[in-house]
């Protein structure tokens, strides 16, 4: 049984569609779950559909939609202050010691964060990477474990099978809720990963069933 | 935003001509464009906080796609595809181009005050 998990992910929505089930599932179980989410997704595509959000606006709303997130999911959340799509450009030192001073005081037993290289969107693997290097930095004996999840198309051939498959089916309704929070983004995301279908909640049982993550060897 | 209103537009374009005003431009087929279809590349682009000064200004098009175009004091700001406009709370000309499933393609927007970094 986990003490405290965090997750760390750098755009309102990636707990959504990457987490939500497990996230769940822990807190099913009482243990407390820490999110902290690098950036506000200032520069996503996706401006609902039908449109209501201006590239200006965008930021407003993917915050209040990350709080409405988070409070389905019963979660703590830290706004990081990033910004979207500029994280590679940062220094990873300097976000690697802005994480772990959150991890100095929480103390978790489990991260979750993006497989770095694996991760396909370049804040993802800066975030991701910036996270493990920060929990390099924890003495050995403190050092909570790492769940990396990894979305590349070619994981399996790369990285073998995931050390952790969860069926979230039992939690679907907690994740499909936690999808739609994000309003600007559900329908836009959902869509594109298969136009044909348009029942968002079959998109999400198909394709969204299950959480996969490499466990990290340091 | 709305469907473009060439004529509220190019009146409101009209309206910063010869003062210093900050742009932010931008366009992106996405960061999963690749992912999504091994045929394409992804590709992107946006200045944000740009300060320019521009002499001449035109808004040329259809409902199919506007083009947008600024002379500048040494050069051009140019773009295309833009099909929404909104002239938001703090007077700034807000133009967009969307695809059919809402996502931005391009943007260009013109301001009197700095974009929020």
């Amino acid at each position: 049984m986990e003490s405290h998990v965090v997750v760390i992910f750098p755009h309102p929505d990636d707990e959504a569609f990457g987490a939500a089930g497990t996230i769940a599932k822990f807190r099913e179980q009482g243990v407390p779950v820490t999110y902290l989410c690098g950036t506000l997704g200032e520069m996503g595509r996706n401006m609902g559909n039908p449109i209501f959000a201006t590239r200006e606006s965008l930021p407003n709303f993917r915050k209040d939609e990350l709080l409405a997130a988070c409070e389905v999911l019963d979660v703590d959340l830290h706004m990081l202050g990033y910004r979207d799509k500029t994280l590679e450009f940062e220094s990873r030192s300097k976000i690697a010691e802005h994480l772990l001073t959150y991890l100095e005081e929480i103390q978790p037993s489990l991260v979750i964060t993006h497989y770095p290289g694996h991760a396909v969107h370049p804040d993802h693997d800066a975030f991701g990477a910036a996270a493990i290097e920060a929990v390099q930095r924890m003495e050995a004996s403190k050092r909570p474990k790492v769940w990396a999840q990894a979305i590349t198309n070619t994981r399996l051939e790369d990285l073998g099978q995931p050390d952790i498959t969860l069926d979230i089916t039992p939690y679907f309704e907690k994740k499909f809720e936690t999808i739609l929070a994000h309003q600007s983004q559900a329908a836009g995301v959902l869509g594109n990963m298969d136009p044909s279908l348009d029942k968002l909640a079959d998109i999400v049982k198909n394709k969204l069933a299950k959480e996969q993550f490499y466990q990290w060897e340091f | 935003m709305e469907a473009i209103d060439v004529a509220i537009v190019q009146l409101k374009l009209d309206e910063f001509l010869n003062e210093t005003v900050y742009i932010h431009i931008e366009t992106t087929n996405g960061a999963y464009a690749s992912h999504h279809n091994a045929d394409v590349f992804n590709v992107g682009v946006f200045m944000r906080n740009a300060s320019i000064r521009y002499t001449q200004a035109k808004i040329i098009g259809d409902q199919t796609g506007y083009r947008v175009g600024l002379k500048t004091d040494n050069g051009w700001v140019y773009a295309e595809g833009v099909r929404e406009y909104e002239i938001d709370e703090l007077d700034r000309l807000l133009l967009a181009g969307h695809d059919r499933e809402g996502r931005l393609m391009v943007a260009l927007q013109i301001s009197r005050t700095p974009f929020k970094e």
